[in-house]
């Protein structure tokens, strides 16, 4: 397999696209930019080494689970976000690892805004991804999502896919 | 006086005045009659496990910090400096033998002793001999099975007596692990934009399950076609002083001991070990029921223990009329198998908490009454009658009996102090 070349400019803009396909509601096109074995992760407030075993995360899904959340967000009966909430994602300080190795290890921090009924939330925290080349472009080997946040009040939950 | 509750037997009528999710006076007598007098959950011995080790708990509104003092006593200290009032320890959790109040340094031992200040020849010889300047202690601190209590009320009945009757439901879930259970790190602070008596409603409600729940049964029928021959059935029983729980079977696997075709065949075994040692320690009868059965039960006012497809207990307290800090607890048996483990753990967050497929529509619903009660001038009553014609002793899980004993204590302990005057806060 010939392996392309790639740029920190490239890798800036897939997270961009994942940020807008989110937006747009675009979720099962969002699922798709993950590879088969991937995962996505939200581990517990300001304890982002924890241990899935014996601390509580939010989130600790597989590729099969995130599938199962992107086309259930998509129901009408997914209540929460039925009328879907407007939502507004910001990546900033993006940080790319080395474009040579079979792995980029991508970190940047995240504002996301959701409002709904006149509520308007914000998450704010960081995201770490794991990146690989895959059919001729790039793919999400993992995401995990840090909170920088004291407690989920008063967003109260995370509905959306942060 | 005002009627907030009618409650008709001969009609097979009962119902709930919406001002009770909104009005702030009901509010404050609320945290005087219900908040102040009743048993509040503050968390499981479980989490201070080792001398030393303290967690800060927000508790009916009080800033508290739970602490296993070096005596081995397990205390609630209320989080205050005797001397000017301010937070003493400001760490969520930790280990130390002493606390300190940055702001004018005086510390204090991890029993709430006053242990020395600076500027001691500014004070008598004999002071604090009468213990006033040690950190106050919550006087009344119980526990039932490691679930720990407070009272805020020093003339309250034991918390033994207070559980009554529910006692026998926490034992089914206690009974799980012969090592006893354990909290998971990791405790869910959270919020509903509701009142609180919405969850206390909605975490015993069977009723909803299918409507507000469709896409969790839509996935779980998608990992197992068989599973839609078990439908929710069971019974709702009153356990007096408000308790209530709902008792049934339903289409998921619980991570005890009733395996489902998402686990592996190791998995399997393992369970069948463990129903058999459940059969070898409580017969057979018992056995199915803590195996095999979900409960989800109410301990009046605001602890939630749902023994489902895992164990979660939630508890919560209003800031408002109409917003609730929600605190959610996973519990599972101490030195559990890593796979089972994991297993749980997935089962739990494919419903539970604030990141689940099931949770965040709870809060929807809860939050959509919340914000409808704007009408409550001219719609008045929340209906709660489903299975009155059944008669109380008969009533399905799916019915209403388990909300309606909630309701019936909150009548007793709040319509006698309607001719109470209460400072409103």
């Amino acid at each position: 397999m010939t392996v392309a070349t790639i740029t920190r400019q490239d890798v800036v803009n897939f997270l961009y696209t994942e940020a807008k396909l989110l937006d747009e509601w675009k979720l099962t096109e969002w699922a798709a930019l993950f590879t088969e074995d991937a995962s996505y992760t939200i581990p517990p407030i300001g304890d982002p080494d924890a241990n899935p075993k014996d601390s509580l995360f939010f989130v600790h899904d597989t590729r099969a689970r995130l599938q199962e959340r992107a086309e259930r967000l998509l129901k009408k009966e997914a209540h929460v976000e039925y009328p879907h909430s407007t939502t507004l994602r910001n990546y900033h300080n993006i940080m790319v690892g080395d474009l040579d190795s079979p792995v980029i290890r991508v970190e940047c921090n995240f504002t996301t805004h959701r409002t709904k009924r006149e509520v308007l939330d914000t998450f704010i925290g960081r995201h770490i991804y794991e990146i690989v080349q895959m059919n001729n472009g790039l793919a999400i080997k993992s995401k995990k999502v840090i909170l920088h946040l004291d407690s989920l009040r008063p967003q109260g939950k995370i509905s959306l896919i942060l | 006086m005002k009627e907030l509750i009618r409650d008709n037997t001969e009609k097979c009528e009962f119902l709930v005045h919406r001002s009770v999710f909104t009005d702030r006076e009901i509010l404050a007598r609320e945290r005087a009659e219900i908040f102040n007098k009743c048993w509040l959950f503050i968390g499981h011995e479980s989490e201070i496990p080792e001398k030393g080790d303290y967690k800060r708990k927000k508790v009916g509104g009080r800033n508290l910090l739970l602490v296993h003092s070096h005596d081995g006593e397990m205390r609630a200290l209320y989080n205050t400096c005797p001397h000017r009032g301010a937070l003493v320890c400001r760490e969520n959790s930790g280990n130390s033998r002493v606390f300190r109040c940055f702001y004018h340094a005086w510390s204090f031992t991890n029993d709430g002793q006053l242990a020395g200040m600076p500027g001691k020849d500014g004070f008598p010889d004999d002071f604090n001999c009468d213990g006033t300047k040690n950190m106050t202690e919550v006087n009344r601190l119980e526990s039932y099975r490691g679930f720990m209590f407070v009272n805020f009320d020093d003339h309250a009945n034991s918390l033994d007596e207070y559980l009554g009757n529910a006692k026998e439901y926490i034992d089914l879930v206690a009974d799980q692990s012969e090592a006893g259970m354990e909290a998971l790190g990791g405790v869910q602070e959270y919020s509903v934009r509701a009142n609180w008596k919405l969850l206390a409603e909605n975490s015993v409600d069977l009723y909803h399950g299918m409507p507000t729940h469709k896409t969790y049964f839509d996935i779980k029928q998608g990992q197992d076609p068989d599973l839609k021959k078990v439908k929710l059935e069971g019974k709702g029983v009153d356990l007096g002083n408000g308790h209530a729980v709902m008792e049934y079977v339903a289409p998921w696997g619980r991570p005890i001991a009733q395996w489902t075709p998402i686990w592996n065949e190791d998995l399997k075994k393992d369970m069948e070990k463990i129903k058999a040692r459940l059969v070898e320690r409580f017969g057979e009868e018992r056995a199915d029921r803590i195996a095999n059965y979900n409960r989800n039960i109410v301990i009046f006012p605001n602890l939630v223990i749902n023994d489902i497809m895992a164990i979660t207990a939630r508890t919560f307290y209003p800031t408002s009329p109409g917003y609730i800090e929600v605190s959610g607890y996973a519990f599972a048996p101490k030195g559990e198998d890593e796979e089972h483990r994991m297993a749980r753990n997935d089962n739990f967050l494919e419903f539970l908490g604030p990141g689940g497929f099931a949770t965040p529509d709870d809060n929807e619903a809860l939050e959509l009454c919340q914000e409808a009660y704007n009408n409550n001038q001219e719609v008045q009553w929340n209906d709660i009658s489903k299975g009155m014609v059944r008669g109380e002793d008969n009533t399905l899980a799916t019915d209403e009996i388990q909300m309606r004993s909630f309701w019936r204590q909150y009548k007793t302990r709040i319509e006698q102090s309607l001719n109470k005057e209460v400072a409103q806060t």
